[in-house]
Order: structure tokens, then sequence, then C-alpha cells
């Protein structure tokens, strides 16, 4: 359908975000122009309110936006209802939060398998696809601990292997080393250069330390709800 | 899916086993009352059946005037029976197989230096006959003793009370002034199912009775037994119009005497048993209720504490529907194993209150499932709204939740 030669995973034209009403009115999103081809990493900065959160949000299928378009894989998806927003996310998209959020008093293994409870998969396969996705993030051997037996940079890596488990076309990354210290945030974030070069997995990671973002392909900066540049990193993460 | 689901409620429930029990205590207790009522009300009523059976179902009592509800009015002056009368009806009606007189009264009777208080009767041999009741030792009355003669038959609890465990045949006991000798003891009929120990008397002949105690030879009550294949509104029937005619009712006056039968007692009183099971049954449905109004408060606070689990299952593509699910789903196996609970518990309170009231213990299955699916009920309606609350979270908001 489209003319350029490879149809970028995600394209948002024109988006806009606005909560509220009247005086209370915040434009979260002022017009946002950005598309992330398979296979990129990209890193999104700027300062807090710049409306960076919300527009990983607005690409994970979390929230629909107020106003223009969303191609997704070259499907308009800005205008989709609740429910078929989290089929979207269910088949197609990963999500690594800052806190990690993983479901308390539940094993590593089945926080793994939640998302192909959701996906439809059979238990024996289950198990085996979160056995394997574990095992890319180095944890196969701590599969039956709760999170409260492992650390913030293994918790993350838990989280990490959740979002691969359903096998997504992306992952979406809000603060992925903002609870962890250096050395974790940098394991944390080799680990993900890994998957994204190795695998081919495309990642967008909010984040507001520039040195993360180094690990990526791709600098987004935003400022007031707008992309004020979008360039190229320096490259190869040290 | 569903599997899935089911497993999961369970697991959220044993993540916190004692909040799970507390919040479906009152389910527990709720279900529990309901089956131990009813239970118990079905086992009582089977009691008063057999009971009245034992008692014999096929027996009549008359007793002069109208029978009254209410406190009994100076106007009540019918003519006692007689004698004559019972004979009567015994050889005119051929419904009638026994008809026996019989005149009571409250006696201290006294044997050494023990006394005892209890009901003495005065009858003849066809009382034991029309109450199919047998002898355990000794003997009946001879006819020549139904003349007059100071012989009586002991009831098994007024023996225990006089002799403990000495044989009593032979001996002689006081009642007022009569010194009376004791010539058979009745086999032990038990309590009957109004409470009263049906043990707890004397027989003498009627005759002795008459002159010697009550100084009268009126027969204020009599004892009929049917014959078999009688059905119990003719045999009244007949009854009625002899006596009418003994007593000169004239034809549109009210009986001047009250005809019972057994069979009347007993669906009185099974009638009076329903109600009150009934009425206790309402009663412990509405702790049901208030079990359900508990399931709702805990649910509700569920959903807030797991606000995040809720957004985490949201952002890896659960969709609302499936969300409302699982906490309709956890709300209702929540309140069905309080049912189970509750059934079994409630069927152990009804083992040891049939025991304790000695009457039999009859579980229905049907009220079982009744109260089981009651329950389950019970989650649905009140684990709609707090799953509708989970299902309605933004996920956006439920990720940020504290």
């Amino acid at each position: 359908m489209q003319n350029s030669k490879v149809t970028p995973l995600i394209s948002l034209r024109g988006i806009t975000r606005v909560y509220g009403m009247g005086e209370a009115e915040v434009r979260a999103l002022d017009g946002v122009d950005l598309d992330v081809k398979a296979g990129e990493f990209v890193a999104i900065m700027g300062p807090s309110g710049s409306g960076k959160s919300t527009a990983m949000n607005v690409m994970g299928c979390l929230d629909s936006p107020t106003s223009g378009q969303y191609h997704f894989n070259g499907v308009e998806v800005a205008g989709l209802d609740q429910d078929q927003r989290a089929l979207l996310r269910r088949h197609y998209l990963g999500f690594i939060f800052q806190g990690y959020n993983l479901l308390p008093r539940t094993s590593a293994l089945q926080n793994v398998e939640l998302p192909l409870i959701y996906k439809g998969v059979r238990r024996d396969e289950r198990e085996a696809r979160a056995l394997e996705a574990l095992d890319k993030v180095g944890l196969a051997e701590r599969a039956h601990h709760d999170p409260s037996e492992l650390s913030g940079g293994q918790q993350q890596r838990v989280a990490i292997a959740r979002a691969l488990a359903g096998d997504p076309k992306v992952i979406l990354a809000d603060e992925p080393t903002g609870n962890l210290d250096t050395k974790r945030s940098s394991e944390i974030m080799e680990l993900m250069q890994a998957l994204n070069r190795e695998e081919g997995l495309t990642i967008v990671m909010v984040t507001h330390e520039e040195d993360m973002a180094e690990y990526a392909d791709r600098l987004i900066w935003m400022v007031d709800g707008k992309v004020a540049f979008d360039r190229a990193t320096q490259k190869g993460g040290k | 899916m569903l599997w899935e689901t089911f497993k999961l409620a369970l697991q959220a429930i044993l993540r916190n086993p004692m909040r799970s029990f507390l919040t479906v205590l009152g389910v527990v207790i709720g279900v529990a009352a309901v089956i131990a009522m009813v239970t118990i009300g079905a086992g009582s009523s089977a009691q008063v059946t057999s009971d009245v059976e034992t008692l014999g179902a096929k027996r009549l009592m008359l007793t002069p005037g109208q029978a009254r509800m209410g406190p009994s009015s100076p106007g009540t002056t019918a003519r006692a029976f007689d004698l004559g009368d019972v004979d009567q009806l015994e050889s005119e009606l051929s419904s009638i197989a026994t008809a026996a007189p019989a005149a009571s009264g409250q006696q201290v009777v006294v044997y050494g230096n023990e006394n005892y208080r209890t009901t003495v009767t005065g009858t003849d041999g066809r009382y034991l006959l029309a109450s199919e009741w047998e002898i355990a030792s000794g003997r009946k009355f001879t006819s020549a003793e139904e003349r007059g003669r100071s012989v009586c038959i002991l009831g098994q609890t007024v023996v225990d009370e006089l002799f403990a465990t000495a044989d009593p045949i032979g001996e002689d006991i006081r009642i007022k002034s009569l010194s009376c000798e004791v010539i058979g003891v009745l086999e032990a009929k038990g309590a009957s199912s109004f409470g009263t120990d049906q043990d707890d008397l004397i027989l003498m002949p009627f005759k002795t009775y008459a002159r010697r105690i009550a100084g009268s030879s009126d027969v204020p009550m009599i004892y009929l037994a049917m014959r078999d294949g009688v059905s119990t509104d003719r045999a009244i029937s007949d009854v009625s119009a002899l006596l009418r005619e003994i007593r000169r009712v004239r034809p549109g006056e009210t009986d001047d005497f009250t005809v019972r039968s057994m069979e009347q007692l007993a669906t009185m009183l099974s009638g009076i048993n329903s109600v009150l099971t009934g009425l206790l049954s309402a009663v412990a449905a509405v702790s049901l209720l208030v079990g359900g109004i508990g399931i709702m408060n805990i649910m509700l606070v569920s959903v807030t504490e797991r606000t995040r689990e809720i957004g985490i299952r949201m952002a890896v593509g659960a969709q609302a529907g499936q969300v409302l699910l699982q906490f309709l789903v956890e709300a209702i196996v929540l309140s069905a194993l309080g049912g189970a609970l509750g059934i079994v518990l409630g069927l152990g309170l009804a083992a040891v209150g049939a025991q304790l009231l000695s009457i039999p213990f009859i579980p229905d299955l049907s009220i079982i499932a009744l109260a089981f699916a009651f329950s389950a009920v019970v989650g649905v309606v009140f684990g709609y709204f707090p799953a509708r609350a989970a299902a309605r979270l933004d996920p956006i908001e439920a990720l940020r939740h504290q």
C-alpha cells in the first residue's frame, strides 16, 4: 500500500494527546511525526513533561491518541477500542517497566508465562517457551524463585524475558534502568542491545539517562509534546 | 481458558488462605445453618411419623365436651362417659376392634423409703390391646382382678425410680391409702415426639382406680382401636353417630364429645415441624446474604490491592472481559468453597444434633445441591460489582498504582 521501500513498523503522523478540558487542558503530545523501522533500537529522551511517556503509551496501544494517525505494521490502529488494543498488545507488543511490574508471590517462570496464557498457548509449550526466554536473559536457574527472592537487576531481566516470551514485534521499555545502579543498568542495556542485534528485535526505550540512550542506534529528543530532534547516536555503546 | 481462569482463581485464593477463609466465613455459617436446620427438621419429621406409627396410627381417643382452643370456659359441663358406653362402642361398631376406658391422675407412689410422683391410670386389659403394648415381665390383669383388686402394672421409669435394679414383681407399693401389688412391668417405649416419657405411668384396674383413688366411676377418656382396613374417617363417623345416639344429641346440635385420631395429631405435629424448619431456615438464609456482602467487600478491597496486577495483565494483552471473568470466577470459587465447607459443617452439626435429640439423621441431597448452587450464585451476584470495577480500570493508571 505504501510507496516507501520498507514500510515502517511504527508510523505516527500528527499525533496529539490531550488530557482534561478547557482551562485544565494539557497537550501531552502536540503533533508528533515519527517512524520506527523493524530492527531499530530507538531511545526517546526529554525533560519531564515533554510527553515521552505518553508517546510510549500511545505506541504501546495502552493509550489512544486524541487525533492523528498511527499505523502499526501498515495498519491504522489509532481508532481501535480498548479490547482491540488489548489484542494488539497481546500479539505484537512487549513491555518493560521501570518498576519491573512482576506479579508478587508468583514464580519467575509463571510471570514469564503470563503473556502466553492470554495468547492461548498450551501449558507444556508455554512452560518450554517461558524457560527459553528466561534462558535468553540468563536466569533459567532462577525460574522457580519468587520476585522477592531476586535482586533488582534479576527482576528486570525476568521482566525482559516476559516481554520476549510472547514473541513480540516491538519491545517498549519505559525507563528500564531507572531503579538500578550503574553496573546493573549497563548489564541490562547490554542484554537489550544483544537482543536487538542478535535477534533483530525492535526496541523503543524511554530514558532520562544519556549513558543508556547511547546503547540505542537512534535518539529522539522530545520537548513540549513535540519531537525536537531525531538523530543517530554515537553508536557502539562504548 | 476457563480452566486456566479457574486455576488462577484457586491460586489467588490459596495465596492468602486465612483471609480467604474469613471472607467466606459468612457463607460457611449461612450454608451450615440452613443444612443443619433442614436436616434436623427432616429427621424430626421422620421421628414424628414413626412415633405415631408406634403409638398406633389406628387409634382414636374420645373425650367428653368440645375441644376448645384457648382458655377453657366454665360452660363446658358435658357429661362424662361410663363403662356402658365403652362396651357399647366395642360391641356395636364393626369398625372398632377394641375400646378401653381410661381415668388418670397424678399420684405420689411409695415403696419402702422411696417415693415418686407419676401418672396413675385406671383402665383394663383392653388398653394394652388398643395401644399394642406388651408386658415385659410379669402378667396382665386377670378378669377377677379387673373387678376391683388392688394390683398394678408399672412403666419402666417407675420401676427404675422406685426399685432401681430390684425385681418389682410381687412387691407392694402404696398409692394414697391403697396398698397395691405389682403384677407386671410394661415394655419400655421411650420418649414420645411430644417429649414426654411414655414409660412414666402406673396402670391399675379401672374399677379399683374409680373406687379407691378417683372416687367416681366416670370414664373421662376412651381409647379406641380401629379394625384393620377401616379408614380413619369412617371410624370417626361411626363413633360420632353412635355417641350422638347414646348421649341424645339432637340433630343440628354440635357433638358434646371429641374424637381425635393419631393421624390428625401426626399431621398437626409435622405441620408445626415444617413451619419451624422453614422459619429457622429463612433466618439462616439471611446470614447467607450477609455472607455474600462480606465477599463483595473483600473482593472490592482485593481489586484495589491488585490494581497493579490488573494493569500488568492488561499490558500483556488481557481484555476487559477476561479481567472481569477472572475476578468473577474468583468470587464464585471462593463462595462455592465456602458453600462446600458449610455443607460439611452443617451435616456434621446435624449428625451431632440428631444424636443428641435421638432422631434419625436424614441428609437431603436436593437441599445440599441447592445450598451449593445458591452459594455459587452468591459469588456471581456479589462478585460481579467488584469484577466490573476491575475490568473498567485504565491500564496506564493501573500500572502506575502503588
